[in-house]
């Protein structure tokens, strides 16, 4: 159906209940209760995060799962495409799919620009120019692009680039009539409007922004599933698994390495014009190279070249960093309050260092384990555990993951 | 689904008016018809202590954490008070704010302004806080200021310095305690013409990022109408580590004072590159070379070790200034031995401006009698108070930025402990530092109005 | 001109930070094939073994002084370093005075023994994964160990000084017949550019001149064939990743008096030194020395006025501007290998 295999279709049908459902599935807790506070993620900012840098991933994996390409400065993209849409925010107005389209446009172009020279070199020659590229972007962006004091200040710097009341916005308005900002829209659908669900104690919130995010990624996802299956992933799988026998042949690899590398530039250009809309503020900060690097990490904890893995590894990631970072002594004290004082003293002290603000310490430890012991990332443990409920053996398991997740450079 | 109870805005009321552009931003809340954003229903208030607690900054968000939970224990009525007993308005009685306990949720900034504004995006969607406050930096202020502005709840601003926040970036719903780029050149400027004359050439080494530049005008500014000259205004990149490079031809410039528009870890280095390269020994057109460093906190001398002895800079608040320059000061002694009783030291000045902040909406809600955000901007509009430690302060109407004195301080030469590490040169009086709303360096926004939210 | 050769000194000092950084990169890349993440983490480790050292060096006795008051009015306290009151104050003063030589002695054996402990249980087992694991895996290990070193020593630099004679600077401008003050030095940049030439030199001669040093070089060439010939490989490439932390933790040692430590140090120098070992060739010990006295060299030219104001904000972006270009005209970095790391 849908022209995918019987499989891929079930996939996609999974993902898109998951996707329609997530502000039930995230908010299992009733409202107000501790746990609510720590673990219920169905809020809108965060249902956001998810899908998008779900599309971020998911074009990452177009390129790094089926290519081998390691780029180390995907981030740029993002980064670029969010200056873009709010720059149309800035200028045109507030509807946001004129921000999305052009982000979509000048990261391609930035990627075309980058892709054409990096891919010169594979390996690690070849991540390290990404890194460069995106270095450099990152580094003129927070300084001299980005000075409020010169007449060239496309970025404004390290405050990031905001909206104004004095903005042209020649297609709507500078200013709404009480005096306020107006806000990113969909022919008048609020991004931020939202349509809250009581149900006894539970309070679930439909987000119209999330809902379109939401629907971006499914197509995004779709055609992912669709180019991993046509004639040519099959030959950026090929790139990956020789590209010099791929040369010896005759076949010239890199029309094919650059449009995959096009590709996921604008995928993360989407996501940038995507986070943008959510939130019209553009920060250099998503241009640094610890969010390429964060970008890799999701990729490879959720599992490389395979079709959910990106959307597993982003949630996972995005998850941990908002909620571990948020708890602090008062929280676990609620939480554990039914425990006698002694013993909930003693645990507070021992979860202590590894929440608030020692979310990173919890982080780079799950990471640490995950990649350890899951070499295929979170879809090889989904398999093992199905693998266990169905009776296969770890071994068959572990095997196929191994033959699957053969060099991934 | 007997029990389903629809609470019907968003999507159908904004998509009808939103068709003409006037999308309402509706942020949600328990009780939307109360009508502003997140209106408290139960018995508790929640407050969001927004602070840097991963990076570099990430003690300082640790000492303003520390100020909240002094501040939310005092206003809950637990402790010894601190500041309320000399506080001059008298609302506050201890029992939470409108006698709603207060309850808060911290978060992590990281100093970045992409991750400050999820945090706060989470505090008020997830946890329905009606205030932010926090921050160690100017760009995280700012744009965590535009959120809560959009969102419609409160901003009280924690350390920042930079004359944007409330000048071109002032919005309505945001307040800054914390002093200025202005104000430090402003107090700055009498006590480098008292200790080194009118006859200098200044050298600037700036951060290259918005708040290195506001202060690299301000100071510039100020001095040259002393009488100095600027030689050379150099910007460094903010991820710089060794500032060797930039150093090393200062001597030679012609200059005889460096100025280290740095602030943090940038800051540290700088300094101590600049003390490694015996700048602080040597001579240039017959005078003693000096290093000033306009803003730097109780943190960064510690970091700075003994380089930091006899560097002029200047500090919104310090643990001494009711001691050293007696009771115009008072509520500082009060402050001192509630924080120093339950921490084991001083409070630094970042922690003071978080906990004042604190009080101060606590009071201005009270004041108003509702937490309603346009009646707490009304409260706070115009306000003027007094023993909080800063002396009498107004928090001007005008761009909602607090106008009292500045203390100047030099680094100690033999500091006694760890925590005495700087002494107080001068507190230069409001007066001074006071500058008319409309100043050039302060032009290009405007407050708007405030936002009530939903 | 004066300019010039100050920068060309500046850049020498930048340059032996991160030729030593590279160094134990690229030894740890050539001997293992690994791609470590979590080398800056070994530099900053190194950095706060002399922090720890002055820590202990100045660990007290501590006496109430009834005739003085703290911050809270209560009696303050003395505190009397243990040193002062065994070897008495001056050579206690002393002692105390060269705490950042002296973590030499003590950072060496800690590093290697990281060092083993990190080869054999984790580095280990990546051997035969993809780069993207190690790099990956390596990567939370780096960050573990500095929210680790967060979460002891906070995240505020800490101040660590040189010895009281190697503070202030050296006026080479007077020697070469330049006015005063114009081309000025400090004494501990230059001890820390002699102490790079050592290392570095030493590191040479070590797989130069040795045996040990012969195997494991024939190991980086033919891992396969040197374990044919019924040679432990394995057991010297794990000595040769104690090796590697060393050099990473003495670089860290000595640079803590040139800016005060913090946690997230390593991570500031991560990326430039990996830009340094590419640039000079993956797998190239040469190449990384090459690269990285050059970079530093450029960088310190990049940040001269003169050139800024010909190219605003060069300074920020020359390293990898220079990356490029090389890469794009060598294909293989300065002096690299052919077929590493290149698919």
């Amino acid at each position: 159906m849908l022209g995918l295999t019987k499989k891929d279709f079930t996939l996609f049908v999974v993902v898109i209940v998951m996707v329609a459902l997530a502000p039930f599935l995230l908010n299992p807790f009733p409202q107000g209760s501790s746990l609510a506070q720590m673990f219920n993620a169905g809020y809108p900012d965060l249902m956001q995060r998810f899908v998008i840098f779900g599309i971020l991933v998911i074009g990452f994996n177009i390129l790094f799962g089926l290519t081998g390409y390691l780029s180390f400065g995907h981030a740029a993209f993002l980064g670029v495409g969010s200056y873009s849409a709010v720059w149309m925010f800035k200028l045109l107005g507030m509807n946001v799919i004129p921000g999305i389209l052009l982000s979509m446009v000048v990261a391609g172009i930035f990627a075309l620009a980058i892709g054409y020279v990096s891919l010169r070199r594979s390996g690690i020659y070849f991540s390290i120019l990404t890194l460069a590229f995106a270095q450099m972007s990152y580094n003129l962006a927070y300084s001299v692009l980005g000075n409020p004091s010169s007449n060239f200040n496309l970025t404004n710097g390290e405050t990031g680039l905001q909206l104004l009341l004095t903005d042209p916005r020649i297609l709507g308005q500078s200013t709404t009539p009480d005096g306020s900002l107006p806000v990113t829209n969909f022919f008048g659908i609020a991004m931020r409007d939202s349509y809250e669900l009581r149900l006894g104690d539970w309070l679930f919130t439909f987000n119209a922004g999330y809902y379109l995010c939401g629907i971006i990624m499914l197509i995004s996802f779709y055609i992912s599933i669709r180019i991993f299956r046509s004639p040519f992933g099959m030959m950026l799988r090929a790139v990956k698994s020789n590209q010099q026998r791929m040369n010896y042949t005759g076949l010239n690899t890199k029309p094919y390495t650059l449009a995959a590398f096009v590709i996921s530039g604008v995928y993360a250009g989407l996501a940038g014009g995507l986070l943008s809309s959510m939130d019209p503020l553009a920060g250099a900060e998503r241009m640094h190279w610890t969010a390429s690097g964060e970008i890799v990490i999701m990729a490879i904890l959720g599992g490389v070249g395979t079709l959910i893995g990106p959307i597993l590894g982003a949630g996972f990631n995005e998850y941990f960093k908002n909620i571990l970072s948020k708890i602090n002594d008062s929280v676990l004290h609620q939480w554990l309050g039914f425990l006698p004082d002694g013993i909930e003293d003693f645990l507070v002290t021992i979860i202590h260092p590894f929440v608030g603000k020692g979310w990173h310490l919890t982080l780079g430890l799950l990471f640490m384990i995950v990649i350890i012991f899951l070499p295929g990332g979170l879809v090889e443990g989904g398999k093992r555990l199905g693998g266990m409920i169905t009776g296969r053996t770890r071994r068959s398991a572990k095997a196929e993951a191994k033959q699957r997740n053969h060099p991934a450079e | 689904m007997s029990n389903s109870n629809f609470t019907r805005r968003g999507v159908l009321k904004t998509g009808s008016i939103a068709g003409a552009g006037l999308a309402l931003p509706t942020y949600l809340s328990a009780a939307a018809h109360s009508g502003f954003t997140n209106a408290p229903t139960g018995d508790t208030v929640t407050l969001g202590f927004n602070v840097p607690q991963s990076g570099p900054y990430a003690d300082e968000g640790a000492d303003e954490l520390r100020a909240f939970e002094l501040a939310v224990e005092h206003l809950n009525g637990q402790g010894d008070g601190g500041m309320m007993s000399t506080f001059s308005s008298k609302v506050l009685d201890g029992t939470g704010i409108m006698g709603k306990k207060v309850d808060f949720v911290t978060g992590d900034t990281q100093t970045k302004s992409d991750a400050a504004r999820a945090s706060a995006k989470s505090m008020i969607e997830k946890d329905g806080a009606i205030m932010i406050s926090g921050g160690s930096s100017s760009g995280v202020a700012v744009a965590v200021q535009g959120l809560c502005q959009e969102a419609g709840v409160i901003f009280m601003a924690g350390l920042t310095h930079s004359n944007d926040t409330t000048g071109k970036d002032k919005k309505a719903n945001g307040f800054r305690h914390f002093f200025n780029a202005y104000m430090s050149a402003a107090a700055l400027a009498p006590v480098l013409e008292q200790l080194y004359g009118t006859d200098r050439r200044a050298y600037h080494l700036t951060a290259d990022y918005t708040w290195g530049w506001t202060q690299e005008e301000s100071i510039a500014a100020a001095t040259e109408a002393l009488g100095w000259d600027t030689v050379e205004k150099v910007r460094t990149p903010l991820a710089a580590t060794d500032f060797s490079s930039y150093i090393a031809p200062v001597l030679n410039s012609g200059a005889d004072v460096l100025v280290l528009n740095h602030y943090g870890g940038n800051m540290v280095n700088s300094l101590t590159n600049a003390v490694q390269f015996g700048l602080r020994e040597k001579q240039a057109n017959g005078k003693n070379f000096e290093i000033v460093v306009p803003l730097y906190s109780e943190l960064m001398a510690k970091g700075a070790g003994r380089n930091i002895a006899g560097i002029v800079g200047s500090q919104n608040w310090d643990w001494k200034l009711e001691n050293e320059k007696g009771d115009r000061y008072a509520g500082t002694n009060a402050f001192v031995k509630s924080f120093g009783e339950k921490y084991g030291f001083p409070p630094s000045q970042a922690a003071q401006t978080c906990y004042a902040q604190t009080l101060l909406y606590a009071d201005a809600v009270t004041r108003a009698g509702s937490f309603n955000p346009c009646a707490v901007v009304e409260a706070l509009e115009g306000f003027e108070f007094d023993g909080l430690g800063n002396g009498p302060t107004l928090y001007r109407a005008g761009d909602h930025q607090c106008f009292k004195d500045v203390v100047v301080v030099r680094g100690k030469e033999n500091p006694e402990n760890e925590f005495d590490l700087v002494e107080i040169v001068e507190v230069t009086p409001t007066e001074q530092v006071t500058y008319p709303v409309d100043h050039p360096m302060f032009s290009g926004g405007a407050l708007g109005s405030c936002n009530p939210g939903a | 001109m004066d300019q010039i050769i100050l920068q060309f000194l500046n850049g020498l000092d930048k340059g032996s930070a991160y030729a030593l950084i590279a160094l134990g990169l690229t030894l740890i890349f050539g001997t293992l094939g690994v791609v470590n993440f979590a080398h800056g983490a070994l530099f900053m480790i190194g950095a706060f073994c002399a922090v720890t050292v002055q820590r202990i060096l100045t660990l007290s006795t501590v006496v109430e002084d009834p005739t003085k008051t703290d911050f809270l009015g209560n009696p303050a306290k003395i505190s009397t370093p243990y040193v002062e009151s065994w070897f008495g104050p001056e050579m206690g003063a002393a002692l105390i005075d060269w705490s950042v030589p002296l973590a030499i002695v003590f950072a060496i054996p800690i590093m290697v023994a990281l060092g083993f402990i990190m080869e054999r249980g984790l580095i280990k087992h990546f051997y035969k994964r993809p780069h993207a694991d190690q790099i990956l895996v390596t990567f939370g290990l780096a960050i573990v160990l500095q929210e680790v070193i967060k979460a002891f020593y906070g995240a505020n630099p800490i101040p660590t000084g040189a010895p009281e004679v190697f503070r202030g600077s050296f006026d080479f401008g007077v020697l070469i017949g330049f006015d005063p003050n114009a081309i000025i030095y400090p004494y501990w940049r230059m001890v820390y550019f002699a102490f790079a030439a050592v290392i570095i030199g030493a590191v040479f001669a070590f797989l130069q001149f040795t045996t040990f040093g012969m195997v494991v070089r024939a190991g980086m060439a033919d891992r396969e064939t040197v374990g044919l010939l019924g040679i432990n490989i394995d057991r010297r490439f794990t000595i040769m990743f104690g090796i590697a932390a060393a050099v990473a933790g003495l670089a860290g040692v000595m640079y803590a008096p040139i800016n005060s430590p913090n946690y997230h140090m390593g991570m500031d120098f991560l990326v430039l030194s990996f830009v340094v070992v590419v640039v000079g060739g993956m797998g190239s010990l040469p190449g990384a020395v090459l690269a990285g006295f050059l970079l530093g060299i450029l960088e310190a030219f990049a940040s001269m006025n003169e050139v800024k104001a010909i190219f605003p904000g060069i300074d920020q972006i020359i390293i990898y501007v220079v990356a490029i270009i090389i890469i794009l005209t060598r294909p293989r970095g300065l002096m690299g290998r052919k077929g590493v790391m290149e698919e």
